[in-house]
């Protein structure tokens, strides 16, 4: 299986047929932050796509651009200039509660400090993205217990984030992820808060979820657990610079300004 | 979402900080505990003088003889001239809309029945008076016309003779004596309860004023067919101030009062004196009820302090939901219900303070307490109302967060 993708600034040739239809395509984005008399080109004319089903670790060191494009990628922003489409949808052309449905919808987020509500009890946790769902589907509980089982954490409905271990948090998290079947699983930093054992065992998770699936896409600056992706993307200055499937020669080997 | 989504989600965040959400109530209730108590003491006092002027009789005028100044003094013949049973059907005849009119002449007297003895108001009176007073007969008859022309010996009487001579029994048939002379019982006055200037107007006998005119009060030397005062009933239609005008007019005129003269009696509109002291009563109650809502006022501002200090806390918390699909719309609610809430939990607390104070205050005090279901519905919806407009710029405040921003803040 071969993706395709292009990063038009340095070389517009590579574009491979790919065997999955797919889920993420960006055409020539930028975005652009103003900041009094200083403009940041966070993203700069970047074209990628990723196809259902993938695995793909994003890289890159702080600035690089790559929380800028995660950010596009989850619906959370719009791009300046360029297109972005999910799942065959133009983000730039949707306002803010069409963006919010869609995240709904169509991601699940993980971050890396878990973001659980305080004095929550897991269950509840996992409940929350069904509760902005539309229209709101009726048996709550009944997905909420099911994802909480698929991530092995049955026997604790009820216990309190400060319950829980670091490990089991980021499990809860993406319980909570995965509650209203998303098509992409989009985590940041996942395992950035917790020690190599139980990062291992969430990237191990992440991997058989994948392989059931769900197209997973990881941010992290962590060459281990990029390892596990099958496709990996490296940012640098608002540029993609290597985009590599696992196993195989670089796509785009010293491009790099 | 729904909005038992939204409750519930108010209920936990409120609930997880509980100490502070009872100190943020704290200005809603005793806004509203204040409002409560002071429309419910209010309102209390009002009804005791609305039922004060009820007790007179709707819509009426009483006239006197004689100039309140001069009464005050020895009485000057000539200038005290009492009214007389012709001015009586001149006025009927005469002034426009009366319904009906009745004198009363007072005396007092010994009454007796067996071996009880009580000393009472003795009141002659035309056949119409239980009318134009609106006072009911609850037992036997009212005066007749006939036993009126007859100057008969027969007595209608109040709830207080009843009780001091018959220990409350029916009395109809009876008879008793008055100044020594044999009456008939013929009828039971209603219960009127005290006047205004608390006199007991059940301690009173009354009986046809030919019969007062002749044996009790006796003859007046300047005025043989006097009638004491006089109660006039109106139609609904009549103004009573042309009425009282026409009344003046036609005394002044039978009287032969030049003009620029004082006036030798006095007409008087004695509900709507009354109704001045109650909407002096009502104004004030008013006045201090509004002032006790300033606190709410106060109290909103606490509220919404403590709303944005928990927006500011939760920014993270607001991503989070706004990650997972919570619309603009969707977390403006929450904030909002979150607010109405903690409003309302202040509103009931509020209320049962007030309610139970209110109730204390007229067990001590023996003051009567009205606690209307309006007032409480009108205060919890004013507590309603300072969640809304003091939750909203918090709610707002949080709906309109950049979700990145929003996620990556500490």
């Amino acid at each position: 299986m071969n993706i395709a993708t292009t990063s038009r600034s340095d070389a517009r040739a590579v574009t491979t047929v790919s065997s999955a239809p797919t889920l993420i395509r960006a055409e020539g984005v930028s975005k652009i932050y103003t900041m009094g008399d200083t403009t940041v080109r966070a993203l700069d004319d970047v074209s990628l796509e990723i196809a259902k089903g993938d695995f793909v670790a994003i890289m890159g060191s702080s600035g690089s651009g790559k929380s800028t494009m995660m950010n596009l990628i989850g619906a959370l922003d719009k791009p300046t200039t360029g297109r972005l489409s999910l799942d065959g949808r133009d983000i730039g052309q949707m306002d803010t509660d069409e963006l919010a449905d869609l995240r709904n919808a169509t991601i699940g987020f993980v971050f890396q400090q878990f973001n659980l509500l305080a004095r929550t009890p897991a269950l509840n946790q996992v409940i929350l993205p069904l509760l902005y769902a539309r229209p709101r589907p009726d048996d709550l509980e009944q997905r909420a217990r099911y994802r909480l089982e698929q991530v092995g954490l049955g026997q604790r409905l009820d216990h309190l984030p400060s319950q829980l271990s670091g490990g089991q948090q980021q499990r809860v998290a993406i319980a909570r992820a995965l509650v209203n079947n998303p098509k992409i699983l989009l985590a940041d930093e996942p395992t950035g808060a917790l020690d190599s054992k139980t990062s291992e065992e969430i990237m191990t998770l992440f991997t058989d979820l994948n392989r059931d699936g769900i197209t997973v896409i990881i941010v992290t600056h962590e060459p281990d657990i990029a390892a596990y992706a099958r496709r990996k993307i490296v940012f640098r200055d608002g540029k993609i610079v290597d985009d590599r499937v696992r196993d195989a020669a670089p796509f785009l080997a010293g491009v790099a300004q | 979402m729904t909005l038992l989504d939204s409750l519930v989600m108010a209920w936990t965040a409120l609930r997880s900080n509980l100490l502070r959400s009872i100190l943020t109530t704290l200005g809603i209730v005793i806004g509203v505990a204040s409002v409560i108590i002071l429309v419910a003491v209010g309102s209390g006092a009002r009804s005791e003088v609305e039922k004060q002027i009820a007790s007179l009789g709707s819509n009426m005028l009483v006239v006197f003889s004689g100039s309140s100044r001069v009464m005050g003094r020895a009485a000057g013949a000539g200038t005290e001239l009492p009214l007389a049973e012709s001015d009586l059907i001149a006025i009927r005849d005469k002034v426009q809309g009366v319904v009906a009119i009745s004198g009363q002449l007072n005396g007092s007297g010994p009454v007796v029945n067996g071996n009880a003895n009580w000393t009472t108001t003795l009141s002659g009176a035309h056949p119409d008076f239980t009318l134009v007073r609106d006072w009911p007969i609850v037992s036997g008859r009212d005066i007749t016309q006939q036993e009126m022309r007859a100057s008969a010996k027969v007595a209608v009487l109040g709830q207080t003779v009843v009780k001091q001579l018959f220990q409350g029994e029916d009395p109809v048939g009876s008879t008793i004596r008055v100044k020594n002379a044999p009456f008939l019982v013929i009828g039971v006055l209603a219960t009127k309860g005290p006047s205004s200037f608390g006199r007991d107007q059940d301690d009173l006998v009354l009986m046809p004023m030919t019969t007062a005119r002749g044996q009790i009060v006796g003859k007046s030397q300047v005025q043989a067919d006097q009638v004491g005062q006089l109660y006039i009933k109106f139609d609904n239609g009549i103004d009573l101030k042309d009425a009282q005008e026409e009344i003046e007019n036609l005394l002044r005129q039978r009287r032969r009062i030049e003009p620029g003269g004082e006036d030798n009696f006095n007409v008087r509109n004695l509900a709507e004196f009354m109704k001045a002291r109650t909407e002096v009563l009502s104004t004030m109650t008013y006045l201090l009820a509004a002032t006790s809502a300033i606190s709410l006022i106060v109290g909103g501002i606490g509220i919404m302090n403590i709303m944005l200090v928990s927006v500011t806390e939760r920014t993270r918390e607001i991503g989070l939901r706004m990650a997972v699909g919570g619309r603009h719309g969707d977390i403006m609610r929450q904030f909002l219900v979150e607010a109405v809430t903690l409003c309302l939990i202040g509103g009931l607390i509020g209320i049962a303070l007030g309610v139970g104070a209110a109730a204390i205050i007229a067990n001590a005090a023996q003051w009567p307490v009205l606690i209307s279901p309006s007032v409480i519905a009108l205060a919890m919806a004013a507590a309603a109302a300072t969640g809304v407009v003091f939750g909203y710029f918090p709610a707002r405040r949080a709906a309109s967060l950049n979700p990145i921003d929003a996620l990556r803040s500490e």
